[in-house]
């Protein structure tokens, strides 16, 4: 499967949520399946997105990629390298080439650092050997290349927009030259008229620096301006992995489908968009056959007993057993 | 220098100066720290020095009194001719040593189980906060009591006299550790979550750096407030126990014990013995817990007052 070009593959993946605690006599509580049987492969050089409504679990899938929790079953590799099994000490040369920008740029940036102190701890912690003038100016350089003012270094966090915030928290993950990087909504928490320049930060360290990103968004405008590859999550499943061009010329996936028809359109030509009915199915419950049957437009009987697998449909890869009919 | 010039800018600067209460409350309890470890510099007498101490000058009433005064006898003496005012400030020194101490003692063992439990979490955490649920169905008083008591019967009166300072530390420090660990578990439950522990979490910084540079300084405001209360705690603490006969000894006296030692007098007429140290050790509270209030307000901006 793996070819040269994959960075990262992520196999059979699933991820559960204890949300009641054992009782003390053994007994498992009550549990949430955030991620169900997750692969994807994404190549180097990309900018793969990752779109579906709240509580889909594509957080949870990025978190999982970058350590922060540990997956239930399954396998995570970086560039051939089975990673979410090792320790600490053996997963730091991983950390320092994969990093993450997280979606609340005004909490992820320490209220008691400055800026410097911020973005120099990467990097001395990763590089002990530099000396202090050469971690200042790797400082001056990385806040440079994305726009930001080198007397902000001495302030702290408080003293800026939720936009400066975000431009410094991408500083302080490139702080460390990684490869990949992982951005959870990094603009969903902004105004609009500062999303399009943060993203533009965003696209310059990729045109830059080679960077291949995995970027989490509920923002179909943004997948398409942003990304090269595209996978649509729901419930924790994958509907549909196609090239970003492929996915919004023709969807195939009745809810890639109802979730493109969504998007307003400026022209005003289609006025009315296919409604979706009824609520997501609890992740505590998952329904059984394919996830999405209960909402489906389309659904069959044997939506309701088998789970469709992803499989390769007109260029792309599809999880829905009629995804021939559907185009 | 920059940090200094952070502190004079800060919302807490410039609520100082424009609150009378906490002005006063400040400069009051400034004093009486100035003036307790100042002691054996503007002391008339040295209380410890059995040289000065005439037992013929006993119970001589403050110089405002009209009968009987000495002019070298400010508040007077107490029953065995000590300065009053001498062994006053020798006492409060005394008692905010214990007081400083022992809170230092409950930061150290509080501050260090509240960061790993609420930190860690699951068992470590369970096994932490039922060990202080044990330490606060035991009373401060009771457990001082009992140690105080074990402490003088094994060792005697005599080596106890010298070690009194050291074992009032400890009892009370150990006694109100949970105070802290509660209060900073609580908080550090609410800072895990953030996004900037993650973010330290993805460079790949060990679990005891993440604690102490990244989680520990966002819980600090907490801290600061029950400090103050607890400081008064223990000052209390102090005063009640040597006022029981468990603290402090007679020769070395902290405002309790000279309370406590005055206490025979009062019904005899030698009333000041008693009155001008509660007098004292009413104020020194008032301070602190004023001050505390005043802290707590403003570091809490979500509670505001009408």
């Amino acid at each position: 499967m793996s070819d040269s070009q994959t960075l990262l593959s992520i196999a059979n993946l699933r991820k559960q949520f204890r949300i009641t605690a054992d009782s003390w006599c053994g007994g498992g509580g009550q549990v949430v399946s955030a991620i169900n049987d997750v692969s994807l492969e994404i190549r180097k050089g990309e900018s793969f997105c990752l779109v579906g409504e709240s509580g889909c679990g594509k957080s949870t899938l990025a978190r999982t990629v970058m350590g922060l929790e540990t997956p239930t079953s399954g396998t995570i590799a970086y560039g051939g390298t089975r990673i979410d099994d090792m320790n600490d000490g053996a997963r730091l040369p991983y950390r320092r080439r994969m990093q993450m920008i997280f979606q609340n740029p005004y909490a992820s940036l320490n209220p008691r650092m400055t800026i410097s102190q911020t973005l120099e701890e990467p990097l001395r912690f990763h590089q002990p050997g530099l000396s202090d003038s050469q971690v200042r100016d790797k400082v001056v350089t990385v806040m440079e290349s994305v726009g930001n003012n080198t007397s902000w270094l001495s302030r702290f966090p408080h003293e800026f927009s939720g936009g400066q915030r975000q431009r410094i928290s991408i500083a302080r993950a490139l702080m460390v030259d990684p490869e990949f990087v992982v951005a959870d909504e990094p603009i969903s928490a902004l105004d609009v008229s500062i999303q399009a320049q943060v993203l533009n930060v965003m696209m310059d360290a990729r045109n830059e620096r080679d960077l291949t990103y995995l970027f989490i968004t509920h923002d179909l405008s943004v997948v398409e301006h942003f990304g090269t590859r595209v996978a649509v999550m729901y419930l924790g499943v994958v509907c549909e992995l196609a090239d970003t061009r492929t996915l919004f010329a023709g969807p195939r996936h009745p809810y890639t489908q109802l979730l493109l028809s969504a998007i307003p359109k400026m022209d005003g030509s289609e006025m009315t968009h296919d409604r979706m009915q009824g609520e997501v199915p609890s992740a505590m419950q998952l329904p059984s056959g394919c996830v999405f049957h209960g909402r489906c437009p389309h659904a069959k009987a044997v939506c309701k007993t088998d789970i469709p697998a992803l499989r390769d449909v007109a260029g792309r890869q599809v999880a829905c057993h009629f995804a021939e009919e559907t185009g | 220098m920059n940090r200094i010039r952070l502190f004079m800018d800060s919302d807490l600067v410039f609520r100082f100066g424009r609150d009378r209460v906490a002005q006063f409350s400040f400069a009051l309890f400034l004093a009486f720290v100035i003036a307790a470890f100042a002691a054996p510099l503007i002391a008339p007498f040295d209380p410890y020095d059995p040289m000065q101490i005439d037992l013929m000058d006993s119970e001589i009433p403050p110089l405002w009194q009209d009968a009987n005064t000495d002019p070298r006898f400010l508040f007077g003496t107490d029953a065995q001719g000590r300065d009053l005012l001498s062994t006053i400030l020798y006492g409060t020194r005394i008692s905010l040593i214990i007081g400083f101490c022992a809170v230092a003692l409950q930061i150290l063992i509080g501050v260090s189980i509240g960061l790993i439990s609420g930190y860690v979490g699951g068992r470590i955490d369970s096994f932490f906060m039922r060990l202080a649920d044990i330490q606060l169905s035991l009373s401060t008083l009771m457990v001082a009591i009992i140690a105080s008591a074990v402490f003088k019967a094994t060792f005697g009166t005599e080596i106890y006299g010298n070690v009194a300072i050291l074992v009032l530390v400890l009892v009370i420090g150990i006694a109100e550790w949970p105070q802290y660990a509660r209060t900073v578990r609580a908080s550090v439950l609410a800072e895990r979550s953030k996004e900037y522990v993650d973010a330290a979490r993805v460079i790949g910084l060990p679990r005891w750096r993440i604690m102490i540079r990244h989680v520990l300084p966002n819980t600090l405001s907490p801290i600061l407030v029950i400090s103050t209360v607890q400081i008064a705690n223990a000052i209390i603490s102090e005063a009640a126990l040597s006022f029981l006969g468990l603290g402090m000894p007679v020769n070395k006296p902290s405002l309790g014990s000279l309370i406590s030692s005055g206490f025979e007098f009062i019904f005899s007429g030698s009333w000041w013995i008693t009155v001008i140290p509660s007098l004292v050790l009413v104020a020194l509270i008032l301070s602190i817990n004023l001050l505390g209030d005043w802290l707590r307000d403003v570091l809490n901006p979500r509670l505001y007052k009408d």
